[in-house]
Formats: C-alpha cells, structure tokens, sequence
C-alpha cells in the first residue's frame, strides 16, 4: 500500500570485516571475565553479524578501575587543555580517514542507510571531536566580586569518571557527542553501548588507542542494561553518568543513581515532537519535511516530527502531497544507494511499531498509507500515516520510534500550541510559518528544548540539545555539552 | 607547555665558554677583571654563520599576488650581526596601501571568507599552522636572520608558540557567540557578535612572527580580512607565512601584507577611511600618532601595545639566586628588546648587596655573539637607530652617576652588539629608571619597605607588566592588586600563555591581545530587537 522495497543489492559496497569483537579496558581488547558473549544481528536478514564480548558487573568494575586510576593519577586530566587538543584533533583524523569502515559498521548493526552514515554521523562526529578539541583550552572560571575582604574564583574542574550509556540509534554519533566533551574537560570513562550495536563503539576505541589517548581514558564495556548497563549506573566510583534511550530507562537510571552514590546524571530520553505547519506554508515545501521527519532513520530518532500538526486551511492540500511521497518512498536494503529507509534496529523495535500501528487502526484513526510490515526477511515497515489522530490516542501520547506519522488539524495559533504542549516530553518541535510574529509566539510557547522553524534536524556544533519535562535534562553539544 | 618553555629559556642558565669563537663581554676569572677592569675590549673574530635559508618572497601581498610597488621603490632590510643587506624589499606607501585595502574590502564585503561557515574558517587556519610546522626550522633562520635573536630561542620556542597561538585561535572561530537578553517589555532581544569587516594591522620588529600570530589569528578566526603592515627592519617572516596562508586556502584578498615603513604605508593605512579597525604594537611616541590618525580619518576602532617600564620586585623572603636568574631574564631576553621587559629592578635592602653581586656575575656571564650559535644568548640589537640609542641611555646612567657594575659598550666594530649591562644604585628620578630603552641595560633599585615599593612601582606613565618575586602568599596577593600594571607574574616572568589577555595600563597601551579579549578587538555589536505577540514568559 505504500513504499516500495527496492530490490539493489549491497554488492557494490564492501561489508567490513569485523575486527573488534572484544571489551576495550585500560588500553587492550579482553574477554569478558565469564567469558560469555552475545549475538549482534543484522536487521535485514535477522542473522548473526559477530558474536561480542558481554560484559557484566565484574567486567564494569574492571572498567571503573581502569578509569579511576587513570583520572586520580594517569596523565589525561594533567595535561593541559592544548595538550589533550593535540591528541583529540589526531583523533578525529583517524575517524575521518577510517569513515568508510566505521560507517558501514552502523550500516549494518542498525539498519542506518549506509551513504547517510557515510555522508552525515560521521562527518559529524569527527566535527564534534574537532569542535571540542578546540574548546579543551577554553575552559573559563570566573574572578568574583567579593564584599567581604576576600579574594574568590571559580575554577571548571573535571567531574571525574564519567559512565556513558549510549543507544543504538546513532551509535557513532552519540559515542562521540558523549566522549568528546568528557575528554576535552580531562575525565575519563566507561563506555556502555547499546547491545544491538556494539560493533562501531570498539573500533572507535581503537582508533582512540592509536591516537595517542592514554590508557584507561577510554574503556568499552558492551553488554545488556540490566547488568552492565545498571553496574555503571549505580557504581561507586562513577562520578556521573549520562544517558541516551527511553524515558523508562532513564528513570531506572536515575533511581540507580540516588540509590548509589548520588552521582550526577544527564539524561537524553524520547520525544513526541510536533511539527507544526501554518496555512501560509509552502506545501511543497512542507509535505517532504513532515515526511523526512518521521521517517528519517526509519523513525528511530529521538526528535522525529511524530505529530504532525496541520493548520485547516492546507490540510487538503498537504495530505494529499503526504500521501503521494509515501507511496513513492523507497525502503530496502542500506547498503542500496537508492533506499531512503531500511529496517528497524532488531525484532523487538519492529514488533513493538507494528502493535502501535494495530493500537492506531483500533483506536479509530484513520489510515492513509502503509501499516504493515514489508517482505518476508528482516524487520521492514510501510511508511506509515494516520490521519484523524486525537491527543488521547495511544499513538498521539507513546513515543513509537518508528515510521509512523500521526496527522492532527487545527484552527487557531492558541490551539496549536495548547495541543503542542500536551504531551510529557519536551524535546524538540518544529514550526513552518512565513510569518515573523507566528515564528516568535510559538518558539516562545512550545516547551521544548530545541525549535526548529522552517527547517527541521538542524544539529548544529554550539547549539546545545536536550529535553523539557521527560524528555530528560542536561545538554549535549555546545559551550554547555562540556560544561556539564 | 610553550609558554613554560619561553620562562624556562629566560631562566636556563647557560655555562660560559672559554672558546675564542664565542664573543664574551669579559674573561671569566678576576685576574682578567683585575688587569681589565669592569670595560670589556674583546674583539669579535668569527665569521658570520651562513643562515640555513634562502630568501624567497619580497613582494607585497595584495589580492592573493606577489606584486611590486606602485612607485617600483624597493628598500634594504639588514642583518644586524654584520650590517650587510639580506634582500630588497617592495617598498609600499599610499597607493599599494590603497590597492590592498580595495582588495581587503573586496573579500569582506563579496568574497567568500565572511560567508564561509566558522567550521571550514578553523579548517584553513588549522592546515595553515600544519603548514607552518613543516617549514619550522627555515621560518626560524629566516627571523633570526632579519632580527638578530638567537636561532635556538626562534626555532625551540617562539615557532612552537606561533603554531600554538593559531590552534587557539582556531578553535574559538565556531563558538564565538552573542547574546539573547530579557527586555523591559514584548521585545525579542538578540545581540549579535559580528566581525568588523577590514583590519589593519601594524606589527613591531622585535617578534615579527609572533606579533603577526597575535594580529592575524584573532582577526581571522572572527571572519574579517586584513592588511597587515610589518616593520621595515624585518619584513621578511610576514611574507613567506602569508605564502602558507594561500597554500592552506586563504581566499585572495583576506590577508594583504604590505611592507613599508610608518610615516608612509603606516600613516596611509591608519587614516584610511576603509578601515574599520586599526591595532597597533610599537612605541608609544607612534602610537599616540595612530591614535590621532584613526580619529581624524575615519573614527576607527584602536587597539595599542606599546611601551612599558616594568617592574621586578624582589622581596626580602626572596631566593636570591633564582631571582637573579628571572630578573636576568626579564630584562636581557630578547637582547632587551621587549615592551614588557623587567627594566626596573627593585631590590629589598636586605638582599639588595648580594643581588647586586650576582646579578653582575651573571651579566658578566651572558654569551654574545652571533645568534646562529647554538650557546649565544644575546645577539646584535636590531638596527643602527635602536643601537645607538641604547648606547646613549648608558652614557646618561653613567653621567647621572648611577653605578656601572659590568658592560657599558659596544662590542666589537660591526653589527650591533652591545654588552650586558647593569647599573645599581638607580634612584627613580634618573633618566634610566624613567624612560623606555630597550637595551640589554639593567638598572637595579633598593626598597626598604612594600607600600615605598608599590607607590614607586606605580610612579610610572607605562603599566604594561610587573614581576613579583616572593614566598608569601599575603605579599603575593596585596601587591598583585595594588600594582597598576596589565600583567603580573608572580616568581615567573615572560609566561605567554595563549589563553591570557597581555596589554597596558595607561601608556601602556588600550585594549588587550591574546586570550577571549582579542576577540573583542575584531567583532561589532548588533542588537537585533523584534516585537513579540502575546509571548508566553517574559
């Protein structure tokens, strides 16, 4: 009913070898102490890419001991901000030459289209390591004006060991969203990737060994949440821990966090993001953007425009135009250059989108393309849309993370933004306007941590990202990606 | 870890050598003193070391081309170890000035740097101080040879430091940011930080390399363009990095570089009215008259960096052989010739004696000589006019009856050597302790007690650095605060470090390089106000 299953191979591009398939601690690749290790499956097909390391408790505090030592006494935080400069900028050459591998690696692990990954993550991620070797000496306290006959300063130090736990959505580009930063103030951490895609975040170690970071700087623990995941969480001697996923697990992250030790904690978590088009939109302008927005990344980003609000007097017009790019929309193999969206991440992403889909048709929304699963292998979606979407549905309320767009009209400026604002997330929206006072009315009344007018996925290097209400707090990238 | 080196090459204390390829200023036992006296009349034999470095651009840079002048003139500029002629020079004046500024102004207001994003600006920036490592060791000949200081100190510290200082400014390029403010009512309030547009920039002859990385990299990491005016005395180093700059993918016309002198291509770039900034490091006596040109042309914006007679205070608590070393340091660096020198050196009484003696010895120590030598640590001063005006400010110590304790004369009969000098017993009202010489002259003062010191210490037209040397905390402290002065270090000196601002107090100078300061020189201020509909905070 809708998308096309593009039938290219993925011959014409090289899937790399797998050369990391191990924990990285303090400086080496190791066993996990039990010796067990965990399947990584390929989405298109459901087969075994790599059999990796797992990781549990033991292997954790393996890792936080490499990292103590290495903050409390290694060389990292005791080199100057310049110093470790020098060390991320060779660093980031060595992602940028080895692009083509650590790119195809998320290809496969995630499903991500392969020349997107290639073209966009990691062109970004090496920016953002770049972006922040040149703040690493830049790091500014203040003087005080005392009124009492003292002299006081503030001085920014390193927060310590720091836990990051990363989803699989964007494997490289939050593994280098999360260390860079930290390496720039002089921590020093323990990587804890998703367990759908642990294959990128071991070659990044690699190549961060061959930079020149120093032992026990860096260290990479894959495994599953409930024990590597939650050993980081609540561990001692972890300073502070941060965090990108579901709001559920942020919550359970938290809780491990108070339990603990108190450490500090960012969080980065889901999002009901509306995008908002006004009558005096261009449709055609605003049909591939709403589209783009929910279906970039077959839907598995935190920020997808997963409502969609339309102002009446164009709602015709744009779901006709919606419905048209939908059809057309091409979703097949990532390593295909003509695909726009491969498969969801693994078995339990796609089963989970397809019952929200059954939620959607039960619930009376009205479907308008897609709504079911595509071909016989792997975890493939139809592009799918829902008209008629009322705020107290399931999938107006529920975070999806799949390619299915929920359509809602409106009147007036004050209902769009009334309804914008009913949700508990708060991490992104959008707004399409020619207007300059409906552009600042609703940047100032929407609450949520970025908005986007008339663009949408614009990530910027200095702009800092993150969440109102539940979509979390603390932020990634800029001035303040460090300063946290 | 650069700025650690340049205090450490001011403090390293290098064993006098007894061979005759070395010029030293006295022989080093007392029988020799006994026989000679405190006047040294050592000749210098050896022969001039060839410069490992061939002179390749002596053009002006204008619009991305190496051209001549407009008139054709061209000057000499000299090696001021043997007075003999390096290369001939374009010589710009007024009109090359004009065609640089049209292409400066071309580039800003049409050209493709402005436009760039601040992400490729720091990409071209950081391949150009690439560029500049590779070429390290023939930049570092090449200064030497133009300016005379020590081939070890160019090459091992002040090379490293260029390369440093434009990774520091790189950096800053995509974080420069302005501002969201609340307002009294419904008004949306920006203010943006943008850059200026065209700078015109004039450095000084004593660290040419250095002066142009604390010019160009803050301008260009801010996205202006520039025409940059060197010193006659050494055009050279401007030139060939401005060469790499290309190389790296500077747009034509972002960088001009005009060689000149002041009264001509100086004047015709501070008063000229497409300008929008001018900053300037040299004498004070010029920088009051860039000060008035900027303000009777076009009212540009000014940044100077210019004179100092800075203070270095040892107190009572003092180790006195390590404040000899610094304060030798602070003074002699550079042949004397630098705008933050230590040139006042007070001295508690209660170690004044010792210091005294120790500084003489370590004066007497100091190698001259040619700086391609590896074991020289002070080389010719950098031209006829400066060398004779150092010589005279010795007669005046000697004639106001200050005490010479070792030096006073040139050494040798060609180049510009002059002998480490020091004078003790300098009172506050003698020529020496009051006026700028920029020499290897050191005049030692006493000091009973620390208000007497800091009141004396600021009696002074200059505040551009001081240097205090004590163990205690409550000493560091207070006359750190009490010191009118735009840099003090406390028991280091020279630590040129690129994150802190340096500039003057007074006379000393407006405005402050280096650091997040130096941004501020290069941007202008827009505030952005928009009216807001029925906004849901305030």
């Amino acid at each position: 009913m809708a998308g096309q299953k593009a039938n290219g191979s993925s011959e014409s591009v090289e899937i790399p070898e797998i050369k990391f398939t191990k924990l990285f601690i303090n400086g080496g690749f190791v066993d996990a102490i039990s010796g067990k290790t965990f399947e990584t499956i390929d989405p298109r097909n459901g087969q075994v890419i790599a059999r990796v390391a797992e990781g549990d408790e033991d292997d954790v505090d393996l890792a936080v001991e490499a990292a103590r030592e290495a903050f409390d006494h290694g060389p990292w935080p005791r080199m100057s901000g310049q110093e470790r400069a020098k060390i991320m900028m060779k660093y980031a050459d060595l992602v940028e030459e080895n692009a083509e591998e650590v790119a195809a690696l998320d290809a496969l692990d995630a499903g991500k289209l392969f020349a997107l990954v290639k073209a966009g993550d990691i062109p970004g991620s090496v920016a953002q390591l770049r972006y922040y070797a040149g703040a690493a000496d830049k790091i500014h306290g203040e003087v005080l004006k005392t009124s009492q006959g003292f002299q006081g300063y503030t001085l920014r130090e390193p927060v310590g060991v720091v836990g990051h736990i990363i989803p699989w959505n964007f494997p490289s580009t939050f593994f280098f969203w999360k260390v860079a930063p930290a390496l720039a103030a002089g921590c020093t951490m323990v990587v804890k990737p998703a367990e759908q895609t642990p294959l990128s975040a071991l070659y990044s170690a690699h190549l961060a060994k061959m930079a020149g970071i120093p032992d026990g700087v860096i260290n990479v623990v894959t495994g599953f949440g409930p024990t590597a995941g939650a050993a980081v969480a609540s561990h001692m001697q972890i300073d502070k821990v941060s965090f990108t996923g579901s709001t559920e697990i942020g919550r359970t992250i938290l809780k491990a966090a108070a339990e603990s030790n108190l450490k500090h904690v960012s969080l980065e978590l889901g999002g009901k993001s509306p995008l908002i088009i006004f009558d005096d939109a261009d449709v055609d302008v605003a049909a591939p953007l709403a589209l783009t927005g929910i279906l970039f990344n077959k839907g598995e980003i935190c920020v997808a425009s997963s409502r969609v609000l339309v102002q009446e007097g164009i709602y015709d017009e744009l779901v006709k135009k919606l419905i048209e790019l939908a059809k057309s929309w091409v979703v097949g193999d990532p390593f295909d250059p003509k695909a726009q969206q491969g498969p969801q991440v693994d078995k339990n992403q796609f089963e989970k989108v397809l019952s929200y889909i059954e939620h959607g048709k039960r619930e009376g929304a009205t479907l308008l393309a897609g709504g079911k699963p595509l071909g016989k292998k792997g975890y493939y979606i139809e592009p799918t849309i829902f008209a008629d979407v009322t705020d107290n549905m399931l999938i107006a309320k529920d975070e999806i993370f799949g390619p299915v767009l929920s359509l809602m009209k409106f009147k007036t400026i004050d209902e769009a933004i009334a309804r914008a604002n009913c949700t508990r997330y708060g991490l992104a929206a959008g707004v399409l306007t020619k207007d300059i006072n409906t552009a600042n009315t609703m940047s100032r009344s929407i609450r949520a941590g970025t908005v986007w007018i008339n663009c949408y996925f614009a990530f910027e290097l200095d702009a800092p990202f993150g969440g109102y209400k539940m979509s979390g707090f603390g932020k990634d990238s800029g001035m303040e990606g460090l300063y946290k | 870890m650069a700025a650690r080196r340049v205090s450490s090459l001011i403090s390293r204390s290098l064993a006098a050598s007894a061979r005759s390829r070395l010029l030293l200023s006295h022989g080093k036992s007392s029988a020799w003193e006994r026989s000679i006296g405190r006047f040294s009349t050592a000749v210098l034999h050896e022969e001039p070391i060839t410069p490992p470095v061939e002179v390749k651009y002596t053009k002006l840079l204008i619009n991305g081309e190496f051209v001549d002048s407009a008139s054709g003139k061209t000057f000499p500029t000299l090696d001021p170890r043997t007075e003999e002629v390096i290369a001939h020079v374009a010589e710009a004046d007024a009109e090359d000035v004009n065609r640089a500024v049209f292409a400066a102004r071309k580039a800003f207001d049409e050209g493709p740097w402005p436009r760039m994003t601040a992400y490729e600006r720091a990409r071209i920036i950081l391949r150009f101080a690439d560029l500049v490592e590779k070429h390290s060791d023939e930049l570092a000949a090449l200064e030497t040879w133009d300016n005379g200081k020590p081939y070890e100190q160019a090459a091992k510290d002040e090379l490293p430091l260029f390369v440093r200082l434009f990774h520091y400014y790189a950096g800053w390029a995509d974080k420069i940011h302005g501002l969201t403010v609340p307002g009294d009512g419904p008004y949306h309030m920006q203010v943006l930080h943008e850059p200026i547009g065209v700078a015109g920039q004039i450095i000084p002859w004593n660290f040419p390399l250095i002066m142009f990385a604390w010019k160009v990299g803050p301008a260009l990491a801010c996205g202006n363009t520039i025409v940059l005016k060197t010193a006659e005395q050494t055009p050279l180093t401007a030139l060939y990095v401005a060469k790499l700059f290309q190389e790296a993918g500077l747009p034509p016309g972002v960088l001009n570089v005009v060689s000149g002198f002041g009264p001509t291509a100086g004047a015709a770039l501070a008063s000229h009215m497409d300008v929008d900034k001018i900053a300037f490091t040299g004498s004070t006596a010029t920088g009051k008259i860039v000060n008035g040109l900027a303000a009777n042309s076009n009212l540009k914006p000014v940044t100077l960096e210019l004179g100092g007679k800075s203070p270095f205070i040892v107190f009572e608590d003092a180790d006195v052989d390590e404040a000899v070393e610094l304060a030798h340091g602070a003074l002699f660096f550079n042949q004397g010739q630098c705008c933050c020198a230590g040139s006042r050196t007070f001295v508690h009484e209660k170690v004044y004696d010792e210091f005294v003696e120790k500084a003489k010895a370590r004066a007497l120590r100091r190698t001259v000589g040619d700086p391609f030598n590896k074991d020289v640590e002070q080389g010719p001063q950098i031209d006829t006019e400066q060398f004779e005006k150092v010589l005279r400010y010795i007669r005046y110590g000697i004639e106001s009856h200050a005490k010479l304790e070792c030096g006073g004369d040139r050494i040798g009969s060609k180049g510009y050597f002059i002998q480490p000098t020091v004078f003790s017993d300098v009172k506050d009202d003698m020529v020496i302790a009051q006026e700028e010489i920029f020499g290897p002259v050191q005049s030692i003062l006493k000091f009973r007690d620390h208000d007497d010191v800091i009141r004396r210490a600021n009696n002074t037209r200059y505040g551009l650095a001081a240097g205090i040397f004590t163990k205690s905390l409550d000493t560091a402290n207070t006359v750190t605060r009490a010191l009118r002065a735009g840099t003090v270090w406390v028991n280091c000196f020279d630590v040129f470090d690129a994150a802190i601002p340096f500039g003057g107090y007074k006379m000393s100078g407006i405005g402050r390089e280096k650091g997040v300061y130096s941004l501020h020189n290069y941007l202008e201020v827009k505030a952005v106000v928009t009216p807001l509909k029925n906004p849901a905070w305030l």
